[in-house]
């Protein structure tokens, strides 16, 4: 299966105009989303059809701090004037639907928490996914950023196949 | 496939702390809604009371008082090493953002260890589906064949970290809100804790399947064409007996957007001709509670032989002829479909049935 990371503290924006360019809602995502639509174009792009809309694709994000950092970034703006452009970005799960409408899945997507990267617990959960009749393939992405510049980000583009056999 | 069911519910509300109770209190159409003072502008929810408590997370308290209810009701050791457990929660702690550790991770393990429960809890923290995502993830691990009973707990308490956010974007309704109403201008928020004890041994009510789906749309607007919506129902229609299909019971947040979408999904699902409810103008928006907690009370109106009247509706205002229930109505079915939807384009349905064993 493909795998891609990121380097903890890496240029996001310069990686963005290396890997992407063309999707300026880029700048407006928090870390979390950032981290996982650049992962995302690191693994898909070179799929043909590959803005073809197709539900048979998952997205399945995992972490231990969610979206914390966006959080406290929210936090801060609620003593001055609570900012709706932050607040939508406080759920874990924002980063699937941003990959999923950056590639057009329209598939499972599902955010899960765990206490650490746990390999045995999240790719047991992933299997579990694929009992969706309908998923082929998912991304499946590690993305854990207590803070905008420290993060653990990896993702892998995992087939059914791969998976279940 | 593995068949998957309920054998036991626990849930915490501001209208009932039993499922029966709070079955008779939405048949009744008593809700807790009530205006709350709060800068810079006061807001309606459906709030818990604090009274006697001073642990250090209310919202842990409630969830594993919710727990416990549905594992005693179950009459499950939950220590056993094929226990799960599956916690359903938005924002947890995130009152304490300033001085705890918030993380979802580290209140899934506190609830865990209070439940006794030894396994490794997940949490599943999909927004506004949460709830419904966390019984899809339970319904999987039982049919993965690693766990032999699972606990699915949804939890949310509100704080001003929510009402202010949901404020910015101005989504929140400063009267009860009306689902599926012509006059709905919002949402209210709510706080509760629901659990569902699911297992492989023969109950009263199956989970059949579940499917979650993404709008691929916009992270903070529902689609207009409904596509996750009707998408998840899509996946469910092939294992529906439509004689036996009593309602769906809807998200119905009440805001112009999330009801019309609804309305769209169920047409293209070819479901108009099915009652609908909404619960919401009983608890208001519990967040990660929702799924679970409306799934409960949904068991219990068809247990009743009924389809329990949507508090706040009286004038149809979607753009399709949705069946919305405005009072009880009989019903002979045993099955029903709970739909919600989310931020982040998600979208989740699932079916049960009745008919396992008493």
């Amino acid at each position: 299966m493909k795998h891609v990371s990121i380097p903890s503290g890496a240029d996001l924006g310069a990686l963005y105009r290396q890997v992407a360019g063309d999707y300026p809602k880029f700048f407006k995502m928090d870390v979390l989303s950032k981290l996982g639509f650049l992962l995302t174009e690191m693994l898909v792009a070179d799929e043909t059809d590959r803005f073809q809309p197709r539900e048979d694709r998952a997205v399945l994000v995992f972490s231990r701090e969610g979206c914390v950092a966006n959080d406290r970034h929210y936090a801060a703006s609620m003593a001055d004037f609570p900012s709706p452009a932050l607040f939508v970005y406080t759920l874990p799960n924002i980063v699937a639907g941003e990959i999923a409408i950056r590639n057009k899945y329209a598939g499972e997507t599902s955010a899960y928490v765990l206490e650490k990267y746990d390999e045995e617990q999240l790719w047991a959960l992933v299997r579990e996914a694929f009992q969706d009749r309908c998923t082929q393939s998912a991304v499946v992405a590690w993305i854990d950023c207590p803070s905008d510049t420290v993060w653990q980000a990896d993702a892998w583009l995992v087939s059914r196949e791969e998976i279940l056999k | 496939m593995t068949k998957v069911f309920c054998t036991g519910c626990g849930v915490v509300t501001p209208v009932g702390n039993t499922p029966e109770a709070v079955f008779l209190a939405v048949r009744a159409g008593r809700s807790a809604l009530q205006l709350y003072p709060a800068q810079p502008e006061p807001y309606m929810a459906s709030l818990l009371s604090r009274e006697g408590f001073n642990g250090p997370s209310f919202f842990e308290h409630i969830a594993v008082e919710a727990a416990r209810k549905a594992v005693a009701q179950a009459g499950l050791d939950p220590s056993g090493p094929r226990v799960g457990m599956v916690l359903s929660t938005i924002k947890g702690n995130v009152e304490q953002i300033d001085s705890e550790d918030v993380s979802l991770a580290a209140a899934a393990i506190r609830i865990a260890a209070k439940l006794g429960v030894t396994s490794k809890p997940v949490v599943v923290s999909n927004a506004c589906i949460s709830g419904l995502a966390a019984l899809i993830q339970g319904m999987r691990m039982l049919r993965s064949g690693a766990y032999d009973h699972v606990i699915v707990v949804g939890a949310e308490v509100q704080s001003r970290f929510i009402v202010t956010g949901f404020q910015s974007l101005k989504a929140l309704s400063l009267q009860a809100c009306k689902p599926f109403d012509a006059a709905r201008d919002g949402l209210n928020l709510g706080e509760a804790a629901a659990a569902m004890v699911l297992s492989t041994q023969n109950s009263l009510w199956e989970l059949v399947d579940g499917a979650v789906r993404n709008d691929a749309n916009h992270i903070s607007g529902p689609s207009r064409t409904g596509e996750g919506s009707y998408n998840a129902l899509k996946y469910l229609l092939p294992l529906v007996n439509r004689e036996q299909l009593a309602f769906v019971n809807v998200h119905g947040t009440a805001t112009r957007y999330n009801d019309e979408m609804e309305a769209i999904a169920l047409d293209r699902a070819g479901l108009l001709d099915v009652p609908v409810n909404a619960l919401k103008g009983i608890f208001g928006h519990t967040m990660g509670a929702a799924g679970i907690l409306e799934s409960i009370v949904s068991m219990q109106a068809c247990d009743a032989g009924m389809v329990l009247p949507t508090q706040g509706f009286s004038e149809l205002g979607v753009s399709r002829p949705v069946r919305v229930s405005a009072q009880e109505m009989p019903t002979n079915g045993t099955e029903f479909i709970k739909l919600l939807s989310g931020f982040g384009g998600v979208n989740g349905a699932l079916l049960f049935r009745k008919g396992g064993a008493r």
